[in-house]
Order: C-alpha cells, then sequence, then structure tokens
C-alpha cells in the first residue's frame, strides 16, 4: 500500500475475496454478514504487523547452520542461566506474591487501593527504570543494600541472584494480579465454611484456598515466569552483562545481533519456541473466549 | 487448669475453654449459668436492623420464618460469628460468644448449597473439622468414616463432592457440621437446594438426626412445612424483628400477620369483638362461634368459603359478603380464587364448580363463611 488512493480499491477486493462466493461455507458464516470495511481493514493489518516479523525472524533462520548454533557452549550457557533464574524469579513470587494476592483480596484495610497501585506499577514502569531504582535500593550503596553488604557481606548487583532480583521485580505483579484475581472470582464462603469447622485464616488458606485457586497460581506463574524469561532492561541494568553469570538469553540475543546475526536469530527461535510452548499451556484458560 | 482468667486474648485459652464447655456437655454436668442458648442479636446494616432475641434449651430445634430479606441468615451468620453483633449478647453454655471468632465457636453451620470443599472427598471434607481441632489425620478420619456410617454413605466416603446428589451432599454436609460436636448447629434453609422428591425423604431423614442432636439447633426456612416438620418452636422474623413465635401448631392456628396467615393458608382479619361479632378493622363484621371483648384475629381457611353466582337466599351462613374476583391460581387440584371487596379472601374450590361459576377475572360473586369454620382469638 505504497499510495493511498490505490488502497481502497485492493482492500475492496481482498474484503470481496473474503466475503466469499455463497458455496464457501466457512467464510460466509464468519463474515458473511457484512463485517464493515473500516473494521475489516485496519483489523487484517493488525494481524499482519503482530504475524509478519515472526514469519521474517523463520524465513531468515539459518536453517542448515541452526544446530550448530544451538549447540555452541555460549548459547547453551545462556540459555541454562535464562532458564534457571526465570524458575528461581518465579519461585520468589510465588512465596511472597502469592501472600500479597490475598492480602489484597481478602483484608480490607486502609489504603489498599494505593497498595494495589504500587504492586501494578513495575508492570507499566519502563524495565530500565525499574534496574535503576534496584541499584538505589540494593545496590552496593543503595539504603538497603549498603546494610546487607555491611551486616551480611551479601551483594546482589552484578551477580546471578541480581539478576532473580530483577527479573523478580519485573515479573511478580503478573503473578499477583493473575492470583488476586482468581481469589476474587472464587468464592470466599468456602473460608467461612473452614472458619465454622474451626480452621483458623491460615488454615483456611492453606488447606482449602490454596487448593481451589491452584489453577490461577499455575497460570500467574507461567505468566510470571514467561515474563522473567524476556526480561532485559531491569536485567542488564542490575546485573550487568557477563556471559555466564548474569547474560540471560535476551542480553545474549541483543549482544549477539551486532557481532553474529545468524547467532541471534537461533537465539531469537529458542526463545520463540518456548513462547509458543507457555502459551500452548495456557490455551485453556486464555485463549478460549468465554 | 484454671479458666478464671477469661481473657480470651490467646487461641490456647479459647481452646481450653471450648474443652471445658465440651466436657459439661459430655458429663451432663450443670455450668455456672444455664445450658443452651441465650442469644439477643443486634446487626445494624445501613438503613436494615435485626433486633432478635432468642433462647434455646438442649436438645431444643427452633425454626427462624421469615420471607425473603426478613434476616434469618443474618442472625444465622451472627450466631456463627461470619458477621459481627452491633449489640446484644450470645451466651451459649453459659460462655459469652460475643468477640469470640468463628473457628473459635462450638458452633456448627449447614450452609445452603452446602459448601462442601470441592476438592476434597467426602470422608475428607467430614473429617477438615476434627483435624482443625487438633485430631491427627487417622484419628480424623476414622470419626468421619462413623458419621459417613451414621449417614448411611460409607459407600461414598471417597467420592468428591460433585460426583454427590443433592441428598448425599445434604447429608455429608450434616455431618461435618456434625463431626465437631457442636453446642449450637445451624441449618441454613437446608432443604431449599434439593429438588421436590428427594426434599421429602431428607426431610425425614433430617427430622431424625435432629431429634438425636442433644444440643441447640437453629435452622432458617422461608419454607413453613419445612419449619412446622422439622422444628420444635417457630420464631417468625419479618423485617429484622420477630413478629410471632411459638409451636408451630399455635403460630398455624393464630397467626398474627399476614405473612403467617398467607404462609399456613388462613384468611386473616384484625379486629374488636363484641361478644360473637367482629368488627374487623376498615371492613365489615365478621361473627364467631367464640365470645370474646377487645382487640381479636379471625382467621378461616381459603376452603371454609363457599362461592355463589347470585345473592344466597336459603343459606344458613350469617357472614355474607360480595366480592370480585381478581385472579385465580391453580393449588394442587383445586382452584384458588383471589377476592377483593369488603373483605379481601382466599377462597378455594373444585375444577368443577370454577366453570360452573363461571368464574373469572373481574366477576361478581357472593362470598360465605360458616361462623363454626371460623377461630377468633385475641389479638
Amino acid at each position: 500500500m505504497t499510495s493511498p488512493t490505490d488502497a481502497p480499491d485492493k482492500s475492496a477486493a481482498a474484503a470481496d475475496t473474503l466475503r466469499g462466493g455463497p458455496r464457501r461455507g466457512r467464510v460466509r458464516k464468519g463474515l458473511g454478514r457484512g463485517v464493515p470495511l473500516p473494521l475489516l481493514v485496519p483489523a487484517l493489518l493488525g494481524l499482519a504487523f503482530l504475524v509478519l516479523p515472526l514469519i521474517a525472524l523463520l524465513v531468515r533462520t539459518p536453517w542448515h547452520s541452526l544446530p550448530d548454533q544451538l549447540t555452541s557452549p555460549e548459547v547453551w550457557q545462556a540459555l541454562k542461566l535464562s532458564l534457571l533464574c526465570a524458575t528461581a524469579a518465579t519461585a520468589v513470587s510465588l512465596v511472597i506474591g502469592v501472600p500479597l494476592a490475598w492480602l489484597l483480596a481478602r483484608v480490607e484495610f486502609p489504603g489498599r487501593g494505593l497498595v494495589r497501585a504500587l504492586v501494578t506499577l513495575p508492570l507499566v514502569l519502563p524495565p530500565v527504570v525499574g534496574g535503576v531504582a534496584l541499584l538505589m535500593a540494593l545496590g552496593r550503596n543503595g539504603i538497603v543494600g549498603k546494610w546487607l553488604d555491611a551486616w551480611f557481606g551479601v551483594t546482589l548487583p552484578f551477580t546471578t541472584a541480581g539478576v532473580v532480583v530483577a527479573e523478580a521485580f519485573v515479573a511478580m505483579p503478573f503473578l499477583v494480579i493473575s492470583v488476586e484475581g482468581t481469589l476474587r472470582a472464587a468464592d470466599p464462603r468456602y473460608e467461612e465454611a473452614a472458619a465454622t469447622l474451626g480452621a483458623s485464616r491460615f488454615t483456611a488458606f492453606r488447606r482449602v484456598t490454596l487448593p481451589l485457586i491452584a489453577p490461577g497460581i499455575a497460570a500467574g506463574a507461567v505468566l510470571a515466569w514467561a515474563r522473567a524469561l524476556g526480561e532485559f532492561g531491569a536485567t542488564i541494568t542490575f546485573a550487568g552483562n557477563f556471559p555466564g553469570r548474569t547474560q540471560t538469553m535476551p542480553l545474549a540475543v541483543y549482544l549477539a545481533l551486532q557481532s553474529d546475526p545468524e547467532a541471534a536469530i537461533a537465539l531469537s527461535l529458542v526463545l520463540l519456541a518456548v513462547s509458543v510452548a507457555v502459551l500452548a499451556g495456557l490455551r485453556d484458560r486464555w485463549m478460549t473466549a468465554s | 487448669m484454671t479458666h478464671t482468667e477469661k481473657t480470651r486474648k490467646t487461641e490456647k485459652a479459647e481452646k481450653a475453654l471450648k474443652a471445658e464447655q465440651s466436657a459439661y456437655g459430655a458429663t451432663g454436668v450443670p455450668g455456672p449459668a444455664p445450658a443452651g442458648l441465650d442469644a439477643h442479636l443486634v446487626v445494624d446494616r445501613g438503613s436494615f436492623r435485626l433486633d432478635v432475641a432468642l433462647t434455646a434449651a438442649p436438645g431444643d430445634v427452633v425454626a427462624l420464618l421469615g420471607p425473603n430479606g426478613a434476616g434469618k441468615t443474618t442472625a444465622l451468620r451472627a450466631l456463627a460469628g461470619l458477621t459481627p453483633l452491633t449489640d446484644g449478647r450470645l451466651r451459649l453454655d453459659g460462655a459469652a460468644l460475643e468477640r469470640t471468632a468463628p473457628e473459635s465457636r462450638p458452633v456448627g453451620v449447614v450452609f445452603q448449597d452446602y459448601l462442601l470443599f470441592p476438592h476434597l472427598t467426602a470422608l475428607d471434607n467430614v473429617a477438615f473439622g476434627p483435624r482443625c481441632h487438633g485430631a491427627t489425620k487417622a484419628e480424623a478420619r476414622a470419626r468421619a468414616a462413623e458419621w459417613l456410617e451414621r449417614m448411611g454413605l460409607a459407600d461414598h466416603a471417597g467420592a468428591k463432592p460433585r460426583r454427590l446428589s443433592g441428598g448425599q451432599a445434604q447429608r455429608i454436609a450434616l455431618a461435618r457440621a456434625l463431626a465437631t460436636n457442636p453446642r449450637l448447629l445451624l441449618l441454613d434453609e437446608p432443604l431449599a437446594a434439593l429438588d421436590a422428591r428427594t426434599r421429602l425423604e431428607v426431610r425425614t431423614q433430617l427430622r431424625r438426626h435432629l431429634a438425636e442432636f442433644e444440643a441447640v439447633a437453629v435452622l432458617v426456612t422461608h419454607d413453613p412445612l419445612d419449619a412446622m416438620v422439622l422444628a420444635d418452636r417457630l420464631v417468625v422474623i419479618e423485617d429484622g424483628h420477630i413478629v410471632q413465635e411459638g409451636t408451630p401448631a399455635d403460630i398455624a392456628r393464630h397467626p398474627r400477620t399476614d405473612y403467617i396467615a398467607h404462609l399456613v393458608g388462613l384468611n386473616l382479619y384484625k379486629g374488636r369483638a363484641e361478644g360473637h361479632t367482629v368488627q374487623v378493622d376498615d371492613g365489615p363484621a365478621i361473627t364467631t362461634t367464640e365470645d370474646l371483648t377487645g382487640p381479636v384475629f379471625v382467621a378461616f381457611p381459603p376452603s371454609a368459603v363457599t362461592l355463589y353466582r347470585d345473592r344466597p337466599t336459603g343459606s344458613s351462613a350469617r357472614n355474607l359478603w360480595q366480592c370480585e374476583v381478581a385472579g385465580l391460581e391453580t393449588h394442587g387440584d383445586q382452584i384458588r380464587a383471589d377476592l377483593t371487596g369488603e373483605l379481601p379472601l382466599a377462597a378455594d374450590l373444585t375444577t368443577v364448580a370454577a366453570a360452573e361459576l363461571d368464574l373469572h377475572p373481574g366477576a361478581t360473586v357472593w362470598a360465605t363463611v360458616k361462623a363454626a369454620q371460623t377461630n377468633a382469638y385475641p389479638a
């Protein structure tokens, strides 16, 4: 669509084709009731915009050299580190994020709305800013990091643990929001029933609520894990880019693109495959329209 | 062990206190205060205020009966501790429970839709309570198995709630509530979730289990039949207040509000008696057999009303009114006519009679009631 004048003709033709004749049963069923062009054209454009880059990635993949690329020690190192850190970050998010979600969903306290906004903030915050903020808090001279260093000799920045911290910071809100939504949808009267049977609030949470919201927690964990796996900005800012220690897949992809584009494509393909696998795992939850 | 210092700040103290209470219950040694329930429940919720006094002795089954929104369920939740009291008191076997958390009250609840934990088997649902009260897993399961046996559900021990029928789920819910040996059993609309056939069977079983239960049972229902079959005493609540209480027979014979009269299927009027004549407030006089003076209620069943197309000439009935048919509905194999006029009333007649009278909304009819079929009692 180079010239704006011929664009309408083209799309009108395309729409006609798609609308199809009466013999094309399936198409007629979906689009035949007259999808208005001002909606159909941008919709198809939107679809192409999202799918085209992925197709390009597949088209440009050096399939013949792919096995060598993927078995190189650097790739393995980055992939292993990525999986390890994303999993650890998810575990951290679960341990502190699920109770936080419970607090937000089940306990009424002053300023709950503000707390929820603060929890959601990392979701919209540029990850680089998150990285800088983490440095200010947990860096060697950070307001907490100073004491961690002085009292326990713990240094987080530019370590593998730092990668986990950065990824958890960015990924945990996804888990909290997901679990909180599930908790709100879950019937709180089950907890009341547990209470009348003598269960303390914690026992009710552990033995009744947790099993009931397990699917929601699993979905939130997968989402958080995927987000952690792709985390770039906060990680490179807070943990740096040391191969084997803090260089995760996204960092490796970015670096490889400068020196060895084929390697970058191969690495990207691995991440794409992982993402597709994640989506496939979640399809029952999010891909079926309710 | 001394429990004199009833601070109830620690859970330990709670448990000790509870142990003491159940010990009293088991051995029959009377506590310092009278056994059973002594409650005055006041719950303020915006424009709605519940203000209800309830007392019951161990072994009593009390039904809270009332229309939707009357506050029955709120009363039940207040007894369980799920809704805090604004004011009033709650004593169970002499112990003050107003500030006790729900999990520390010796109270069992059967919820309207049972709320069986969907991820646990029937056995583990019943074992949940004993487990929370400190029994080991094996002990709790053994006790749960006994309860399932008593409920005739031993075969369903391993079934998840969604595999159970409505009647089975109801019995599991009852077993689950009873397995903690509560001193107060609460049942919220225990039969509402069941279909008509199951209902009959479960009602009979529930009646038997409630009769065996040695502590206080309070059930909430909007169904007068459930209330009358299951309870020894009815407490009728309307708009947050008790409007009448008494035995089922007493309430059925002598309703004091339109709601109750309608529930038990009676025409009810308030008026002033002067010998055998009752002057109905804003209405005609009704002749009765009772000889009374002062404010009274007069009640008679719809079946006592006879309808005529034209003014009857030879009828001996002294109570004769001209009415207009406002509506007709089938009521079992009968037709119930809703009549307006100088005395609004409901009349039952057979389908054949309705056809012969050519009854239709708007038709004018004459209604008579024999004095012998009315029942007058002081208001």
